[in-house]
């Protein structure tokens, strides 16, 4: 891996903060985009700006050609076996309101019946759950973890019973960078006839997603997460149960026939698509992935374990420095507490020193209350990152104990 | 850079605050809370009903240093002030704090508080520092809890 020419394809990298050079470590909160992402964007609106699934004219053509490449492009990502489960949304929340309602819709899950969320969840990973179980009376039990940031197998597995009906769960934890082992919480799931619903958000940078080796029901990503735009996502669904689903939202797209005497739905997957998609936001994504899949997943992982251990090494150097979350296996992400120094003030300094990293709860209260901390400050890197920002990251943490000595 | 922050006075309040802890005997009271960022202060006045002054103010709770030293200077200059002259004081504090006013050019009673006057530079920090002084004025007023979200 070139690290050199990959970072040349991230013009923001040349940028200077506070004339000093930009030190990207908020990846967890959105990744950098390559220049082929934003050339496409740029590409689509200058030149080939058109509606899809509508036109008969050239430029529309295009445009549906371009949007549904994209579609398979998500569906090799993910393993997908079918295009038609690659349903396009705003991101992966919008994705986990979209389960969540059309399953409480459907009446899968009723009064008494269980959802299961582990601790480490990001809020729309819980809220969109605590919504539904209010409406229709079920109830959510919380999957526990333990101090190290693992979930807790031990405490979880005898968790599943016959009115467990939903797991919800995240491959990675956006917080503190746990790479859950997934495999024997999906198979107790599936045990139970339960449904699997993954949040994919911070694991699809990371390493090679197969939707069909976890045998997963649901899986949700983000494409600004994947080095692509804000604004679009994948909602990943097995397409026999999307077949049985209602929709969620009605509109334009999603029909087959409308009267007023009775409306028809569109098939799989314009179903769950009302309205004009973000169509530059699924180009842009289907980019994101071919410079991702150009790069490769292996050297991704081996560049990225090495950044990870470096950073871990480095870090735990530091005097008064507590690392929360110390799983077995870890995404380069680094939570931490420093003593004598609040988070918010460890983020405006470390910004002078042009160091971008996150200060605050991460959407995960209830990660924060278990480790009994208002907040955390967090690194998080990305392949484009190399040892000589972690070091101007240890600097930078220098420069803190100074100024709070 | 950061030291135009970071200056000595607030680390320092930042590290001994002033009037810090439990009122007892208080007549009004109020609660600071920024859901974004967790910071969470309570503030306990003794508000003298008859000379209309505030007798005595002490505060608590948890928060980054721009917030907890904002707390502890905001005590220092409220307390023996009358209601009308504290409030004088919040209300030109909050203004210089988003850069609405200049305390070396426009006339204001901030005295030392200027070393604030370079947090509009910083956006994402002027909730830290002015959440104190929405939780006084909300104090002064009755009001029980006060948000940096949904309005001031």
């Amino acid at each position: 891996m070139d690290i050199h020419k990959i970072r040349q394809e991230f013009e923001i990298l040349n940028r200077r903060v506070h004339d000093k050079p930009l030190v990207y470590l908020d990846s967890a909160a959105t990744t950098l985009k390559p220049r082929q992402v934003s050339d496409a964007i740029r590409t689509h609106y200058a030149l080939e700006a058109s509606n899809v699934h509508r036109g008969v004219h050239l430029l529309s053509e295009k445009a549906t050609i371009a949007f549904e490449e994209a579609r398979s492009s998500c569906q090799k990502f993910l393993g997908a076996e079918h295009s038609e489960e690659i349903i396009f949304t705003s991101g992966t929340t919008a994705g986990m309101n979209i389960i969540a309602n059309s399953l409480g819709q459907s009446g899968w899950i009723s009064a008494g019946d269980k959802i299961l969320v582990s601790e480490m969840e990001h809020h729309s990973n819980i809220v969109p759950w605590q919504m539904l179980a209010e409406r229709v009376g079920a109830q959510i039990e919380v999957m526990p973890m333990t101090q190290t940031g693992d979930l807790d197998l031990e405490r979880i597995m005898p968790m599943f019973d016959s009115r467990v009906k939903l797991m919800a769960v995240t491959m990675v934890s956006n917080a503190i960078g746990t790479i859950n082992p997934l495999q024997d919480l999906i198979a107790a799931a599936k045990r139970q006839g339960a449904y699997v619903v993954l949040d994919g958000a911070q694991a699809v940078s990371h390493f090679k997603v197969d939707v069909k080796a976890l045998g997963c029901d649901f899986l949700c990503f983000s494409g600004h997460k994947l080095f692509g735009p804000t604004g679009v996502g994948v909602m990943f669904g097995r397409k026999e149960i999307l077949e049985g689903l209602p929709p969620v939202f009605g509109g334009g797209g999603m029909i087959r026939t409308v009267s007023f005497s009775g409306t028809t739905y569109a098939e799989l997957p314009e179903k769950f698509e009302a309205g004009t998609p973000h169509i530059a936001g699924a180009i842009g994504l289907g980019e994101a992935i071919k410079f991702v899949e150009a790069i490769g997943f292996d050297a991704i992982e081996k560049y990225e374990n090495k950044l990870l251990s470096f950073a871990n090494d480095e870090l735990s150097k530091i005097s008064g420095l507590t690392m929360i979350g110390t799983a077995r296996s870890k995404v380069p992400v680094f939570s931490f507490k420093l003593e004598g120094a609040h988070p918010h003030d460890i983020g405006t300094i470390l910004d002078q020193e042009g160091v971008a990293i996150r200060a605050g709860h991460h959407c995960c209260q209830p990660l924060m209350k278990f480790y009994q901390v208002p907040a955390t400050s967090r690194a998080s890197l990305a392949f484009y990152n190399t040892t000589e920002e972690v070091e101007a990251l240890v600097k930078a943490i220098d420069q803190v104990k100074e100024v709070f000595k | 850079m950061s030291q135009q922050l970071y200056q000595q006075v607030i680390l320092e309040h930042n590290k001994k605050p002033r009037n810090y802890g439990d009122l007892s005997g208080h007549t009004h009271k109020a609660e600071g809370y920024n859901p974004l960022c967790g910071d969470h202060l309570w503030i306990e006045m003794i508000l003298d009903e008859e000379t209309q002054v505030v007798q005595d103010i002490k505060f608590k709770g948890d928060g980054c240093a721009i917030s907890k030293a904002s707390a502890s200077l905001m005590t220092v200059a409220i307390k023996g002030k009358s209601i009308a002259d504290a409030e004088v004081v919040i209300n030109e504090f909050k203004k210089m704090a988003k850069g609405d006013l200049n305390p070396e050019a426009d006339s204001n009673s901030l005295g030392n508080l200027k070393i604030f006057s370079g947090i509009w530079k910083y956006p994402s920090r002027v909730k830290c520092a002015v959440l104190a002084w929405h939780a006084a004025a909300g104090a002064l007023h009755d009001e029980s809890s006060v948000s940096t979200e949904g309005g001031s």
